[in-house]
């Protein structure tokens, strides 16, 4: 080998590494000076649901003209946008300055010190009106007296079922009725219309979805996930007669597919005259009375179905929590303040229609006589549903921790994923409910232990 | 001609028509499920999630209305600036560096080249989200995160191990008596890359691209989590259209169709070497 050609060798790669370097070097100034870093700029994490589509649209318009503050969103599905305001938060990498949080986040991650307050903001900006916020959704947003999320929009759940279809069979919607009574009014309304089925209630796999509605019929049934001292009570009669009742309920007069179907799949069932009733989220009633809906004005709406407890129904709100990393926490209540605000509630009413209101959060909206008038099949409906729930107490016996339709630690989203996916498989057939429970008790029974010991 | 020789004859045209069939079939199969999405992505909403499907269902171009900003006003041009700009440049990084490593893995083997390559393909034996965590770490201390160039560094090393194994293959396919033909001309190693190695490996070179860029493209994991506001790529935007409530199956497949564009651009383009290049190392 000639000594030229040695020092090509030896050349050669170092040139092509410092090339790259210089490359990289000159390339990351220009790809960091890209984003959101300018004076008055905030990002914002939101979960993809209508309501924040609708607000990624009204925000440039309306909040970045009238303030100057640049909003950046970003929005993913809800289990990626919990994954990544998790971690975001957990580490407090200060990336967003806002997440859409629910009432199931906020206590612990107030608990870990990841939030910003929110009194002190809420306290000093009047316009706000804080004491027009609903005091369930209120105080499932405060930890040790503080208030650590503003609600964007609030949810409970209610009974669906098609008016019309009960009036040709001869039926009667008692004005609150119970779980017996719903079940006796699916078994009489299945097969009504050629292909509809009695009920829909969610089958799909998911902490968020079967979980919840079934926890609610535990909850009125005398279940509950702990006692008091955190012992797992899945196989207690209680909890087994309510997952029993569920699954047969679905089985005999459920909707077909029952085992996927979600509240997405449910909504498109009763759309479509495959279900006459269907008990879920109060939200619902936003896309059934849309008007483009082919049910709308057909669907009549009553209290969650109960048995022992007064009320059943549960409480879910996508509130805006601050990350407590956040260097922008000025900009970021004043954006909260706008979205989360009155006006914003009239601008969606006069700019995208009266149903598409962000509603559930505030006591105003209900007396709001544009909004009463459009919404008049389900608004009071919903407003009893939300007014009634009680999220420290929510069935027969104490808890250990808050929660309706779910347990308010952070476990609780792989536990109940992992113990709906038994129940899944109770309701395809694949096992007996007996089975999924002792196998789901043995999961909780392991988290509960965690929590014992303290 | 004897009879025999007839009927071997007629036999292997049999045989090769009954062949091209079943390569027909395969294709078909394969493309299925690309023109189920295309089917879906012009059916309205409603009409995309009925259970059974409904095929005839009438055609609208409202879902990919909604991938261009009608619904939310959001646009999608800067999540596709960012996915071409981490793919290009980690494609042009991995050429870089793949074509001088597989030079001295093939034409002129280091000592010991055997190991050098199996440590290569050990780097992709660690399952890749195994590292997400320290990367993360890494990349949040490094003041990194949500920034593109810490994809193309990353889709950099992560397609540097194929692209050295593809390479490295197709530099043994070229001739040593060019080499040495050239180097008695007096060439020296750049020429010798520039003029005439690159040439004759060009389908190669081609392929190892397209494969490099295609991966890159389609990288969910890494830039769903190191991303955010500004730095997110095209399949992480794609996501985005997914709702636990409310309709999306029709917005979803017409995003989907327009974000796999720009891949099947490059590989018709490429086709004709990339044809070239996945035969090249068959010969032997």
């Amino acid at each position: 080998m000639t000594i030229r050609q040695t020092v090509l060798r030896r050349t050669v790669p170092l040139g092509v590494v410092v090339l790259c370097g210089a490359t990289l070097a000159g390339c990351s100034g220009a790809g960091g000076a890209g984003g959101g870093s300018q004076a008055h700029s905030i990002n914002v994490l939101m979960v993809n649901n209508p309501q924040m589509e609708d607000l990624q649209k009204l925000t440039a318009a309306n909040f970045t003209k009238a303030t100057g503050i640049k909003v950046n969103f970003t929005v993913l599905p809800e289990n990626d946008a919990r994954d990544k305001f998790t971690q975001d938060f957990s580490s407090q990498s200060g990336q967003y300055d806002i997440a859409t949080i629910s009432n199931y986040e906020v206590p612990f991650y107030a608990k870990n010190g990841w939030l910003a307050s929110l009194s002190g903001p809420a306290a000093g900006d009047t316009g706000f009106q804080q004491s027009d916020i609903l005091p369930t959704i209120q105080q499932a947003l405060t930890y040790n007296g503080q208030l650590y999320a503003e609600p964007f929009y609030g949810e409970s759940s209610f009974l669906m079922y098609r008016k019309d279809v009960f009036a040709a069979k001869g039926l009667t919607m008692p004005a609150n009725p119970t779980w017996e009574q719903v079940a006796d009014l699916a078994a009489k309304t299945d097969g009504a219309q050629p292909g509809m089925k009695g009920i829909c209630l969610r089958g799909q796999p998911g902490w968020g979805e079967l979980m919840a509605p079934l926890t609610t019929v535990a909850n009125t049934m005398g279940g509950t996930w702990f006692d008091q001292n955190w012992q797992a009570q899945l196989t207690a009669p209680a909890f087994t007669a309510a997952t029993n009742f569920y699954v047969n309920l679905l089985r005999a007069h459920g909707e077909a597919g029952a085992p996927q179907a979600g509240f997405t799949e449910c909504l498109n069932d009763l759309e479509q005259g495959k279900v006459a009733m269907w008990y879920d989220a109060t939200s619902a009633a936003g896309s059934l009375e849309a008007s483009d809906s082919p049910v709308a004005g057909k669907v009549g709406y009553v209290p969650a179905p109960a048995d022992q407890t007064k009320a059943s129904g549960w409480l879910y709100t996508w509130a805006w929590g601050v990350q407590k990393a956040s260097t922008h926490q000025g900009d970021a209540w004043k954006f909260i303040s706008w979205a989360s605000g009155q006006g914003y509630e009239q601008l969606v009413g006069k700019t995208l229609g009266w149903s598409r209101v962000p509603a559930g959060k505030r006591a105003s909206t209900y007396s709001d006589p544009n909004y009463v008038a459009a919404a008049s099949a389900f608004a009071q409906a919903t407003k009893t549903a939300l007014t009634s729930v009680d999220p420290q107490n929510p069935g027969v016996q104490p808890r250990p921790a808050p929660g309706i339709q779910f347990v308010g630690i952070p476990e609780f989203t792989d536990l109940g994923t992992q113990v709906s996916q038994q129940i899944s498989d109770a309701i395809a057939g694949q096992i007996s409910v007996d089975q999924a429970l002792k196998n789901s008790q043995t999961l909780a029974a392991k988290v509960g232990a965690k929590y014992a010991g303290q | 001609m004897t009879a025999a020789a007839v009927s071997s004859r007629a036999s292997a045209r049999r045989n090769s028509a009954l062949l091209g069939l079943l390569a027909w079939l395969g294709g078909v199969l394969f493309f299925l499920p690309f023109a189920w999405m295309v089917l879906t992505s012009l059916h309205s909403e409603p009409a995309a999630a009925t259970n059974p499907p409904s095929v005839g269902a009438g055609l609208t171009l409202q879902g990919y209305r909604e991938f261009f900003g009608a619904g939310s006003g959001v646009s999608p041009w800067p999540p596709l600036i960012n996915s071409l700009t981490a793919s290009v440049a980690s494609t042009l990084l991995v050429l870089l560096l793949s074509v001088p490593a597989a030079y001295a893995l093939s034409i002129r083997p280091v000592r010991k080249w055997t190991d050098v390559m199996f440590f290569f393909l050990s780097t992709k034996m660690l399952p890749a989200v195994a590292g997400l965590l320290p990367i993360y770490l890494i990349a949040q201390n490094a003041g990194m995160l949500d920034d593109i160039w810490l994809l193309v560094i990353l889709y950099t090393s992560m397609n540097l191990p194929i692209a050295v194994w593809m390479m490295r293959s197709f530099l043994a396919e070229v001739p040593k008596e060019i080499l040495e033909a050239a180097s008695i001309d007096g060439a020296g190693l750049p020429t010798v890359l520039l003029r005439i190695v690159a040439p004759v490996a060009m389908p190669g070179i081609a392929a190892t691209a397209l494969i490099s860029f295609i991966f890159s493209w389609n990288e969910l994991l890494f830039a769903r989590v190191l991303t955010g506001v500004v730095a997110g790529t095209a399949p992480v935007f794609l996501t985005g259209f997914v709702t636990s409530q409310g309709l999306f199956l029709a917005k979803v497949c017409a995003a989907a169709v327009c974000v796999s564009v720009p891949v099947l651009v490059a590989g018709f383009a490429a086709q004709d070497k990339l044809v070239q290049g996945l035969s090249l190392g068959a010969v032997k």
